[in-house]
């Protein structure tokens, strides 16, 4: 296959995300327009009086037709125009963007440790299936499930922090003895090291492991699960047999042969872990006062500043369209046999 | 019915997880039951003279910040958590299954129907959604049941798709055509009934979610409110002492939590294993 | 023609399985050989222990498998002692196998190619710099037509023929002395079969390779081997020349097989003949695992030490009353 028709399929999967950008467009926007009771009450917020009510009413095109509202919804939308938060009358977009980063960070930390831990590990109880490896995946995979994120954190906070000592307190991104880098990526870690500043580096760093670790375990029983099904399956196959009777070296068998294979089956799986991931997000923002978008939202729920909450699940939702087109393509990169089959 | 019994005894004495399992399940729904009768003190009456106690003999697992007798909030909130993830679970369930069996009888354009639907459920990071659902329709309980039946709602949906899809031309169904049952009344008993098992799989597999996410939900103090006893909450109310070191306040509550789960998904491990000894893994 | 070398030798072989219902005695005092330049035929129907026996010798039994006794001798290594790298370094290089439905034997999801050159930069027959084009001849070598473009083929995008010529190249590649293919031609259309057949005869010989051919199909065996072992419940009953056994088959069990087959044409699938099926392995077994089917059966064959009688030269019969 060359690599035109790769690039065609990938533009089909682009085509094909836009359906669900528009189905999580209406949904967002009937979630606060097509419910009972004025709208503009709500978007005007608890503390406002008539005056302001009416305000808000012209401007969101409250007393239009419903499918007109919408089509002034997804003109602002194309403008990137979320709205005004009430609550910091702010715009919603850029207290979202300006936010971003520290989620990202931390969410792409915990994906990087739930990775690396819970494929050695499926790959490690796959090929040793009944040995003690095998029995700790188990016992992982089922408890891991279990675990309520939120508590999780919090007695990894009160055993680290509380008890050893060995963390810094869970408020924020740096301890306020330290300034934040010069910002080029906003990733605090990674902004520090191009400064040079390693003692910020470090300090970062260990205000990210706890709620990372937190985030990371709370994914890494799907995944560990599915690495070690997908292993299982794809050792007993007949080409692994193959390889091993072309004198193959043991490694090239295991990776080169069988954890390609098995990437497909995970690769879907991780569909679901961002799930999981960018919901459990909110949690443990709020655990370790993290100042991400998460905990942005729970701000805004509080105080029922509903601009702020609609952009932010439309953020979300539109970050988890992202994440899943992202595999789609990995997956096409990775199979050849993608696309020829409808 | 007999038969159904001797298999389940067969199974739970066969697989002691499974057992542990039912054990603790029916210990919950004791206390869920009972809990507000068996409880040494009123989860509710504050003690100004007792506050912040480590646990002892008189608080099995101390006093909170209000002086109030944590082992007795633990058990009282019983009844409240599994009330909001089985009324949940029920309201998927049923439209779920409703959706999921007319899009597999019926296909064409029904079907596309639902795969939309379900589809653009999907589309959102589902606690997200859940949180965007209770901001809308208002901060109540019974906001956060109706948030976590719709986020559940595409996996009952998918599941009974599949089922009666499956069935769909199955030989008895195309008998009882025969015999002229309409398309409906097919659908209601001969189709139906037959994707139970495997809807019952899934219940079970699911509850524990539900419970994880209604529990994150008041959490990010979402639907009940303080004073209300509930797992959430009082994990939230507790989190502030943590960095104190009164552990007790959250430790409990969330090994509460924590533990309920844990019974649903072996529950539901158990209960493939009684309905599909093949996929045992 | 034929150096009388055996470049394998199998010797006196048990093999058990442990499952879950008991432990499978898969294989029990399973002796045979294979020259130089010569090619056998391992016949017997579903579950004798055909793919066993090959495995064993390559060294890649499953996890469950145990060998309990016997020696396996392959061009000069022990391979039931030998350490894992030794053996590695040998399959593919000295010993190469095929296998049935080639489509699903092949990694779906890297270039036919790259596989090839997998095998050839393993053993040292090729480096980074020439392995397209070493991985090219070997698929020129299976008169493959327009190798270069194959090169770069996935196998879901070959026909079956076309991949087990692939896996033919793959296996020869390295020049191996001897090839063992298990029932390499079920699944292909019949004039695909006979071209797969002639091609790894044409190659045998080109390059004096000894081969093992593993066949439920009695007419193919007595087409293209020298010699045919005969295998019933993890035995080998009997093993002659193709010729002398068609013409003087010695054991029951050869004889059915022959005269439900006359002329060698057809497949052991077809043969409903014989009376009841294999016994269960799992189970307490007589020393003659035929013994239950037998026509010819007495209370002698019941007796312990049943062992290979040699009828006449390279002639082997394991039967208290052969014919
Ligand atoms: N991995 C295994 N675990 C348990 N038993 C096995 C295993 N592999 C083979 N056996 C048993 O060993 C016996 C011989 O099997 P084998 O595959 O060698 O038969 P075969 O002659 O190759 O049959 P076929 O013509 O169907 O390929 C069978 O009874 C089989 O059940
Ligand atoms: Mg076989």
């Amino acid at each position: 296959m060359n690599s035109n028709t790769k690039i065609r399929i990938i533009a089909g999967r682009m085509l094909q995300a836009i359906p669900s950008v528009f189905g999580i467009i209406v949904v967002t926007f009937l979630l606060t327009r097509a419910l009972p009771g004025d709208p503009a009450v709500y978007f005007a917020g608890p503390a406002a009086d008539e005056k302001s009510i009416q305000q808000i009413r012209e401007s969101l095109g409250l007393d239009k037709s419903l499918p007109e509202q919408f089509l002034i919804y997804l003109g602002d939308l194309v403008q990137g125009d979320l709205g005004v938060s009430i609550s910091t009358g702010f715009p919603v977009a850029e207290e979202l963007w300006r936010r971003l980063p520290a989620s990202l960070e931390l969410t792409l930390l915990a994906l990087i440790f739930s990775i690396s831990v819970a494929i050695p590990l499926g790959i490690a109880a796959a090929t040793r299936p009944n040995s003690w490896v095998d029995q700790l995946c188990r016992l992982i995979v089922t408890a891991g499930v279990s675990l309520p994120v939120f508590f999780t954190g919090l007695f990894m906070v009160y055993i680290f922090y509380y008890i050893l000592g060995v963390a810094p307190s869970p408020l924020g991104r740096l301890d306020i003895i330290y300034l934040s880098p010069p910002p080029i990526t906003n990733f605090y870690t990674i902004d520090a090291l191009l400064a040079g500043d390693f003692e910020v580096f470090w300090a970062a760093l260990a205000q990210l492991i706890l709620p990372a670790i937190t985030l990371g375990t709370f994914t890494l029983a799907p995944l560990a699960r599915m690495t070690r099904g997908a292993m299982l399956q794809v050792l007993s196959s007949d080409f692994i047999r193959t390889a091993r009777a072309s004198g193959l070296t043991r490694s090239t068998v295991l990776y080169t042969y069988a954890f390609r294979n098995a990437l497909l089956p995970i690769l879907t799986t991780l569909g679901m872990v961002f799930s999981f991931m960018l919901g459990s997000n909110v949690l443990v923002e709020k655990v370790f006062a993290w100042p991400g978008i998460g905990s942005f939202a729970i701000e805004a729920l509080i105080v029922s500043d509903y601009v702020a909450v609609q952009g932010f699940v439309l953020a979300m939702a539109i970050l988890y369209v992202l994440l899943n087109l992202t595999i789609d393509i990995l997956y096409t990169l990775i199979d050849p046999r993608v696309g020829l089959d409808g | 019915m007999n038969e159904f019994f001797k298999h389940l005894r067969y199974v739970l004495t066969e697989n002691p997880v499974t057992l542990f399992a039912g054990t603790l399940f029916l210990i919950f729904v004791i206390f869920a039951l009972f809990g507000p009768l068996i409880v040494p003190y009123d989860p509710l009456a504050s003690n100004a003279s007792q506050t912040l106690k480590p646990p002892s003999w008189d608080h099995w697992f101390g006093t909170d910040q209000l002086g109030r007798d944590v082992f007795s909030r633990v058990l009282v909130a019983t009844r409240l958590d599994l009330a909001i993830a089985i009324s949940a679970v029920a309201i998927s369930f049923v439209i779920g299954s409703v959706l999921g069996s007319l899009a597999g009888f019926f296909g064409g354009w029904t079907d596309k129907l639902v795969g939309r639907l379900t589809d653009t459920i999907m589309a959102f990071p589902l606690f997200v959604l859940a949180m965007g659902i209770v901001a809308a329709m208002g901060n109540t309980v019974e906001n956060i049941v109706y948030a976590t039946a719709i986020i559940n709602l595409p996996f009952y949906a998918r599941v009974a798709r599949t089922e009666v899809n499956v069935r769909r031309n199955a030989d008895f169904v195309l008998a009882a055509r025969l015999a002229g049952n309409s398309s409906l009344r097919l659908l209601a008993t001969h189709i139906y009934p037959n994707t139970l098992p495997p809807m019952m799989v899934q219940v079970s597999l699911n509850m524990g979610w539900a419970i994880l996410n209604a529990a994150g939900l008041s959490f990010i103090g979402l639907g009940v409110r303080p004073p209300t006893a509930e797992w959430g909450i009082m994990v939230a109310e507790g989190a502030g002492y943590i960095v104190s070191g009164e552990w007790w306040l959250a430790l409990f509550p969330g090994a509460a939590l924590m533990l309920a789960v844990f019974c649903f998904n072996l529950l539901g491990d158990g209960l493939r294993d009684l309905i599909d000894p093949r996929r045992r893994t | 023609m034929n150096e009388r070398v055996p470049v394998l030798a199998v010797d006196n072989l048990n093999v058990e399985f442990r499952t879950r219902s008991g432990v499978v005695k898969a294989l029990e005092n399973v002796s045979f050989h294979v020259n130089r330049g010569e090619m056998i035929g391992i016949v017997g129907e579903s579950g004798s222990g055909k793919s066993v026996s090959a495995l064993t010798a390559m060294g890649i039994l499953d996890e469950a498998g145990r060998v309990t006794q016997g020696s396996i001798n392959l061009g000069g290594l022990d391979v039931l002692n030998a350490p894992e790298r030794d053996l590695q370094e040998m399959r593919g290089r000295e010993v190469s196998m095929i296998f049935q439905s080639p489509r699903t034997a092949l990694n779906p999801i890297r270039t036919v190619g790259k596989q090839i050159g997998d095998v050839l930069r393993r053993h040292g027959s090729a480096n980074r710099q020439n392995v397209r084009a070493e991985a090219i001849k070997a698929l020129m070598s299976v008169r493959i037509p327009d190798p270069e473009r194959r090169h770069d083929a996935y196998p879901f995008e070959l026909s079956g023929g076309m991949c087990q010529r692939i896996m033919i190249a793959m296996a020869l590649s390295c020049r191996p002395e001897l090839l063992i293919a298990d029932e390499p031609t079920t699944g292909l259309d019949v004039t695909t079969q006979a071209a797969i057949m002639d091609l790894i005869k044409e190659l045998a010989k080109e390059r004096n390779m000894a081969t093992v051919l593993i066949t439920h199909d009695l007419g193919m065996a007595a087409d293209y081997c020298d010699r045919i072992v005969v295998m019933h419940a993890g035995h080998v009953i009997e093993q002659a020349a193709t010729a002398e056994l068609f013409a003087s088959p010695r054991h029951p069990y050869t004889a059915k097989l022959m005269k439900a087959t006359p002329h060698g044409e057809g497949s052991l699938d077809d043969i409903e003949s014989i009376a009841g099926g294999l016994p269960d392995l799992r189970a307490e077994l007589p020393p003659c695992r035929f013994s239950a089917r037998c026509e010819r059966y007495e209370a002698a064959c019941d007796m312990p030490a049943l062992i290979a009688d040699e009828v006449s030269p390279g002639h082997l019969v394991t039967c208290r009353r052969p014919l």
